[in-house]
């Protein structure tokens, strides 16, 4: 039995500490011990961004990163973005868009389109397209995705 | 699910003692979108994760016009096309780095580790090759260099011995006249694994006319990524031209050793080897004439 490590980090701005094995990707430590099910566990592998999160400013998968790695950084998840009373724009755009049916990828697709926008404010479709590829989404098709992310592009 | 303890290591020596001392059992952490998967996937068996990233030699980047590029074996794709410097200096190796995987991938995924990694078809190791990249090994002996055209030796496999690891990549400065190019060829768009893969760098005369040099590479298509050798020799001091381009790719061609698998047949590799060649000789001249 590997003893478990005692982490501090910073989760969507408030301090959290947890215990995990060092196996333990952040993906199952946030949905496991933090029960932040947000990020979903899709193919596990980096294939399908279901787990997408945002790690010091940068998109990740938070299945290819250890939850002992994130020790003194910055961990940003779909559960940070809504205020109490008012959704994100990239929220707002997606409603509007009807850019999700079954909504497993979305909270992936939403943190990816959040890192593009903070990264490139207006971004053309080309790029969005890009950036989003390596999120999977298999009901909509992406066009409505795309136009959603170019909504929430224009209305920030 | 295997269990293993993690170690955040914080210097080169004490992560070679600990390979050195654990042997195939320890296995370092750098980006981790390749081992962390293996070894989630039992295709690894290791009892320790070393994490590399706290170590300063893995994250240096830097550039210099006169002794070149030192690249860290831990340093994200995304640091390389961010660079400015780079993407003017080397295009080719950012035209690897920008392919490999999505976003979230390329946040995390070193040029080190792919090298590492040791896949016949990495992306980043072809461009390595034709940008004559040589590798900082440093192990229980001290510090030895290698080309990186030697660095592996099979699917998965390197030259790295008990105790060693990869520090960094040198690349030299480029000549004057010079560019670099790498495509692959992948039945998508993007997010995916290279049927085959080529790389090209040209050195031009002055009049750019003439090839002085070049290099070519390829992946996908042998047990690892390779230097084609007399196909880049015979371009060497020739007038560019379709002809020459042509009889370049035929020997590359003559070299690739493929496999039939679920990406594609021995045949249609080789002739993609034909093709990519030809693409990546005329894209690294066409980058030599746009520049100013």
């Amino acid at each position: 039995m590997v003893r478990k490590s005692h982490i501090q980090t910073t989760i969507n701005d408030e301090a959290v500490e947890f215990l995990c094995e060092p196996r333990q990707s952040l993906l199952e430590v946030l949905r496991d011990e933090l029960h932040l099910t947000g990020a979903k566990e899709g193919c596990n592998n980096g294939n399908c961004g279901a787990c997408s999160v945002i790690l010091d400013g940068r998109l990740v998968n938070s299945c290819l990163v250890l939850g002992v790695e994130t020790e003194g950084k910055s961990v940003e998840t779909i559960e940070g973005l809504a205020e109490p009373d008012k959704l994100h724009p990239i929220q707002d755009a997606f409603l509007e868009n009807a850019a999700l049916q079954c909504g497993i990828c979305t909270p992936g697709f939403i943190m990816s389109a959040k890192a593009l926008l903070d990264n490139n404010p207006n971004p053309t479709e080309h790029e969005i397209r890009y950036w989003l590829a390596g999120n999977l989404c298999r009901c909509t098709g992406y066009d409505k995705i795309v136009r959603a992310v170019l909504d929430a592009a224009a209305a920030t | 699910m295997q269990a293993y303890e993690y170690i955040d290591a914080k210097t080169v020596s004490e992560t070679v003692a600990l390979l050195d001392e654990k042997g195939d059992k320890a296995r370092l952490l750098a980006g981790g979108t390749d081992i962390i998967v293996q070894a989630r996937e039992g295709r690894r068996t290791l009892d320790w994760m070393i994490d590399i990233k706290s170590i300063p030699e893995v994250n240096e980047l830097a550039y210099d016009s006169d002794t070149g590029l030192t690249l860290g074996a831990a340093v994200p794709c995304y640091q390389i096309y961010a660079a400015d410097a780079i993407c003017e200096t080397y295009p080719g190796l950012v035209d690897a780095t920008k392919i490999i995987g999505g976003t979230a991938i390329q946040g995390r995924a070193a040029v080190g580790g792919n090298l590492c990694n040791a896949s016949p078809a990495a992306d980043c190791i072809p461009p390595l090759i034709v940008l004559n990249a040589t590798c900082i090994i440093a192990g229980p002996n001290g510090e030895r260099e290698i080309s990186v055209e030697d660095f592996c030796t099979g699917p998965g496999q390197t030259v790295l011995a008990k105790g060693e690891m990869l520090v960094s990549i040198k690349i030299p400065a480029p000549q004057k006249n010079s560019s670099s190019y790498y495509l692959r060829f992948i039945p998508r768009n993007e997010m995916d694994i290279a049927v085959v893969g080529a790389g090209a760098s040209v050195v031009l005369d002055d009049a750019k006319q003439r090839i002085v040099s070049a290099r070519i590479a390829l992946g996908a298509v042998a047990p690892t990524p390779l230097f084609a050798e007399e196909a880049s020799a015979l371009l060497a001091g020739k007038e560019i031209s379709d002809a020459v381009i042509d009889e370049a790719a035929q020997a590359a061609q003559v070299i690739a050793r493929p496999i039939s698998d679920m990406r594609g047949t021995a045949e249609q590799r080789t002739h993609l080897v034909g093709v990519l060649t030809r693409r990546a000789l005329n894209g690294a001249l066409q980058r030599v004439r746009d520049a100013a």
